[in-house]
C-alpha cells in the first residue's frame, strides 16, 4: 500500500469505544457496508462473528498445522527409518530391520510435536506478535480497558476511504462512549 | 481499594452454577487479577505457612539427589531383582497426576464443557509441575545421569542410536512431546490473561513484566480467530497425545516378559487411573486454594461435584481393570501369572495390596452420594485417599511382580530406604512450591474465558431479577 497523506501526518486511526459486545458486532457489519477496509476490532474476549464482520475470513492457521503435522509424521518416521535399517542396522530374534509397527509410537509423537509447535508459532507469527509497540495503546481508555470491559473498533488511515473529519464523523453516529483519535 | 468489597462476596452459588450471580466483566477481571496484584503484606497466612513447609520438604529433593549423585543408586533399596523401585514407582505417579490437567483443558474444550473454564489453566498447571518431576526420576534412576543425553538420537562419534523398538526409548519421546505440549498449551493459554496483567498492573516492574510476557497482546479481532483457531487444534492434539503418553508408559511394563506385566489390558487402565488420579490431585489442590483466595464463587460445588463424577467413573474402570487381572490370571491358566496375583493378595506386600482396595476401589465409592461430592471437606480427604491409593497401585505394579519372577532362586525382597523417600518427599514439596507460587503470582483462573462464560449466559442465566437486565455488561 503506498503512502497515505495520513501516513505522514502521524495518525494511525481513529476509534470508537463500545460497552456491549453486540453494539461493537453492529458497529463492525456496518462499518464495513460503509465500504471501509482497513480496520480492527479488540475485545477482552473471543466474540463470535467479530472477525467475519470487519472481513477476515481467510484463517490459515489450521493449514499450518497440517503441514507441520505431516512434516513430524514423515520426519519421525524417517528417523526411525534411517536408524535402523541405515545407520545402526540390527538384528533383533531375525525380524526385519524396517520393523515399521514399532516406530508408531515415535512417529505420532513427532507428528504431534511439530503441529502443536506449529500451531503457536504458526499463530504468533500471522498475528506478529511480540509486538512491543502498537499505536492503539496511545489511546488512554484503550490502555486502561481495552483487555478488560471494553470493545474497541478502530479505523485504520491506511484505508483509502479515510478522512479524519468524515470517520470521525460516521463512526459517532454508530452511538459509541467515545471516538478518539489513534496518534502514532 | 476493592480489596475488602470484592473479597466479602466469595459466596460458593451450589452445585448448579458455574459462577456465582452478579459478576461483570470488570469485577471478575478484578477478582481475578486482584489475587495477583495484591500487596505482599495481604498474602493469607496459610499461603505462607504451606511454602515454608513445600519449601522445607524440597530440600529432600536436593539432598537426596546430592548424595544420589555422589554415591550412585546404591544409596537406595533397589537390588536385583527389583531393579526398579520408587524411582519408577514414582514416575509413574507423577506422569498419571499430569494427565488430569491435559484432560480438563483439551478434551473437555473439545466436548464445550463449560464448567472446565475456573479450573483449566489451575489444572494446566498441574500437569507442568507434575510431569516436570516426573521427567526427574529416570535421569535420576540412570547409573551415570550425566549422560542422561544419549537417550536422544543424535549423531555421535560412537555411531550408536537409540533402538527405536524399545518401548524406553518410546518414552523419551512421549515424554518430552507431553511437557513441550503442554508447556506451550498453558503459555498460550494465559497470553490474554498476561496482557490483562499488563493493563491492570500498577507498579512499574509489573507492567514491564507482564507487558514482555504478554508479547504485546491487544485482543484483536483477527487475533481471536487465529488464535481459537490454534487453541482448538492443540486441543484437539493434546487429546490423543494424553492418551498416548500413559499408553507409552504401560508399554514399559506391558512389552516385557514379566508376569502381572505382559497384559493387554494395560494401556487402557493405566489411561483412566492416570485421570483418576490426575482428578484427585486437582481436587487436592483447588479446595485449599479457592479458599485461600476466596474463589468459591468462581470454583464452585458444581466444578467440584463435576471433578467427583469422573474420579468415580475412572475409578470404576480402574477398578475393572483390577478384576480383569484377577480373572486373567486366572483364566490364563498360567502357573506363573497364577502364582503373581496369589503373591500380590496373600504375599508379602499383601498390606500395601489391601490398602490399594481399600483407598482405590472401596472408600471412593462414598463419590455416588451427592451428600459427599458436595461436602467439600469429605470431598478433599476422598481425594487424598486415591492420590495414596494410585500410589499404592503402582507400588504393587512394579514391586510385587519383580521381587518373585519365575525362577525362585532369584527372588528377593525390596525395601525403601531413606534417600528413597527424601527424594519422593523432595518431589512432592517442588512441586508445592511450584503450584503455591503459581497461585500467587500468575492468574489461576482463566479471565477471558470467564468472560466469555458471562458473555454467552449474560442474558438468561445470571439475571435472576435482582439485578439491571444484562449485569454481564459494563460495570
Amino acid at each position: 500500500m503506498s503512502e497515505t497523506y495520513w501516513d505522514r501526518h502521524g495518525i494511525y486511526g481513529v476509534m470508537a469505544e463500545f460497552e456491549d459486545p453486540e453494539q461493537l458486532v453492529e458497529a463492525a457489519k456496518r462499518t464495513y457496508a460503509a465500504g471501509y477496509r482497513q480496520m480492527d476490532a479488540y475485545s477482552p474476549m473471543p466474540i463470535d462473528g467479530l472477525a467475519e464482520a470487519i472481513g477476515f475470513t481467510r484463517n490459515w492457521v489450521s493449514l499450518v498445522v497440517l503441514i507441520g503435522g505431516l512434516t513430524g509424521c514423515i520426519g519421525g518416521f524417517g528417523l526411525l527409518y534411517w536408524i535402523a535399517e541405515i545407520a545402526y542396522p540390527h538384528n533383533v530374534g531375525g525380524r526385519p530391520f524396517n520393523s515399521w509397527p514399532m516406530w508408531i509410537p515415535i512417529t505420532f509423537e513427532c507428528t504431534v510435536l511439530l503441529a502443536a509447535l506449529s500451531a503457536v508459532i504458526g499463530m504468533l507469527a500471522m498475528n506478529k506478535l511480540p509486538m512491543p509497540y502498537h499505536p492503539v495503546f496511545n489511546v488512554p481508555s484503550f490502555a486502561e480497558r481495552a483487555s478488560v470491559d471494553r470493545f474497541f473498533l478502530c479505523i485504520e488511515a491506511s484505508d483509502p476511504k479515510f478522512d479524519l473529519e468524515h470517520t470521525k464523523a460516521f463512526l459517532k453516529e454508530l452511538n459509541p462512549e467515545e471516538v478518539a483519535e489513534v496518534e502514532k | 481499594m476493592k480489596t475488602e468489597d470484592i473479597e466479602q462476596k466469595a459466596i460458593d452459588p451450589g452445585p448448579d452454577k458455574i459462577i456465582a450471580p452478579g459478576y461483570t466483566y470488570g469485577s471478575v477481571t478484578d477478582k481475578i487479577a486482584n489475587v495477583v496484584l495484591r500487596p505482599i503484606q495481604t498474602t493469607p497466612k496459610q499461603w505462607w505457612i504451606s511454602l515454608l513447609i513445600a519449601f522445607c520438604a524440597m530440600q529432600g529433593l536436593l539432598a537426596g539427589a546430592f548424595w544420589l549423585f555422589y554415591k550412585g543408586v546404591g544409596v537406595w533399596g533397589i537390588v536385583i531383582p527389583v531393579a526398579w523401585g520408587y524411582a519408577i514407582v514414582n514416575f509413574v505417579w507423577w506422569i498419571g497426576i499430569g494427565h488430569a490437567g491435559t484432560l480438563i483443558s483439551a478434551i473437555l474444550l473439545l466436548l464445550k464443557q463449560d464448567w472446565r473454564t475456573s479450573i483449566n489453566r489451575f489444572a494446566e498447571a498441574m500437569t507442568l509441575f507434575a510431569v516436570a518431576q516426573a521427567g526427574m526420576f529416570p535421569i535420576l534412576h540412570l547409573g551415570r545421569p550425566v549422560l542422561a543425553y544419549w537417550l536422544m538420537p543424535y549423531p555421535n562419534s560412537m555411531w550408536l542410536w537409540p533402538n527405536p523398538r524399545s518401548p524406553l526409548v518410546w518414552d523419551v519421546f512421549a515424554v518430552s512431546t507431553y511437557l513441550t505440549v503442554s508447556l506451550i498449551f498453558w503459555y498460550i493459554g494465559l497470553v490474554p490473561d498476561l496482557a490483562t496483567m499488563r493493563d491492570k498492573a500498577r507498579k512499574k516492574w509489573q507492567k514491564i513484566a507482564f507487558g514482555m510476557a504478554g508479547l504485546g497482546w491487544r485482543g484483536s479481532a483477527k487475533h481471536w480467530a487465529r488464535y481459537q483457531m490454534a487453541y482448538l487444534l492443540l486441543g484437539g492434539l493434546a487429546t490423543p497425545l494424553v492418551v498416548s503418553v500413559h499408553t507409552v508408559v504401560s508399554f514399559d511394563f506391558a512389552i516385557s516378559l514379566m508376569p502381572g506385566w505382559h497384559t493387554t489390558i494395560f494401556p487402557p487402565y493405566f489411561v483412566a487411573g492416570a485421570i483418576y488420579s490426575g482428578f484427585a490431585m486437582v481436587m487436592t489442590l483447588a479446595i485449599p486454594a479457592r479458599k485461600w483466595f476466596n474463589l468459591q464463587d468462581l470454583i464452585t460445588t458444581r466444578h467440584l461435584d463435576a471433578c467427583a463424577k469422573l474420579m468415580l467413573g475412572t475409578g470404576l474402570i480402574v477398578a475393572y481393570g483390577y478384576g480383569m487381572e484377577a480373572f486373567m490370571s486366572w483364566y490364563s491358566g498360567n502357573p506363573n501369572e497364577m502364582f503373581m496375583y496369589h503373591n500380590r493378595a496373600t504375599g508379602p506386600y499383601m498390606l500395601f495390596f489391601w490398602a490399594l482396595i481399600l483407598c482405590n476401589i472401596l472408600i471412593p465409592q462414598s463419590l455416588w452420594s451427592a451428600k459427599v461430592r458436595q461436602n467439600v471437606t469429605a470431598l478433599f480427604l476422598v481425594s487424598l485417599v486415591i492420590n495414596v491409593g494410585m500410589w499404592l497401585e503402582r507400588f504393587i505394579i512394579v514391586i510385587t511382580s519383580l521381587h518373585r519372577d519365575f525362577l525362585p532362586s532369584s527372588w528377593g525382597m525390596y525395601y525403601p530406604t531413606q534417600w528413597d523417600w527424601a527424594v519422593f518427599f523432595g518431589t512432592i514439596g517442588f512441586f508445592l512450591v511450584l503450584m503455591i507460587l503459581f497461585v500467587r503470582v500468575l492468574p489461576s483462573i482463566s479471565i477471558f474465558e470467564v468472560r466469555e462464560v458471562l458473555h454467552h449466559l449474560a442474558p438468561h442465566v445470571l439475571d435472576d431479577g435482582k439485578h439491571s437486565p444484562k449485569p454481564a455488561h459494563g460495570d
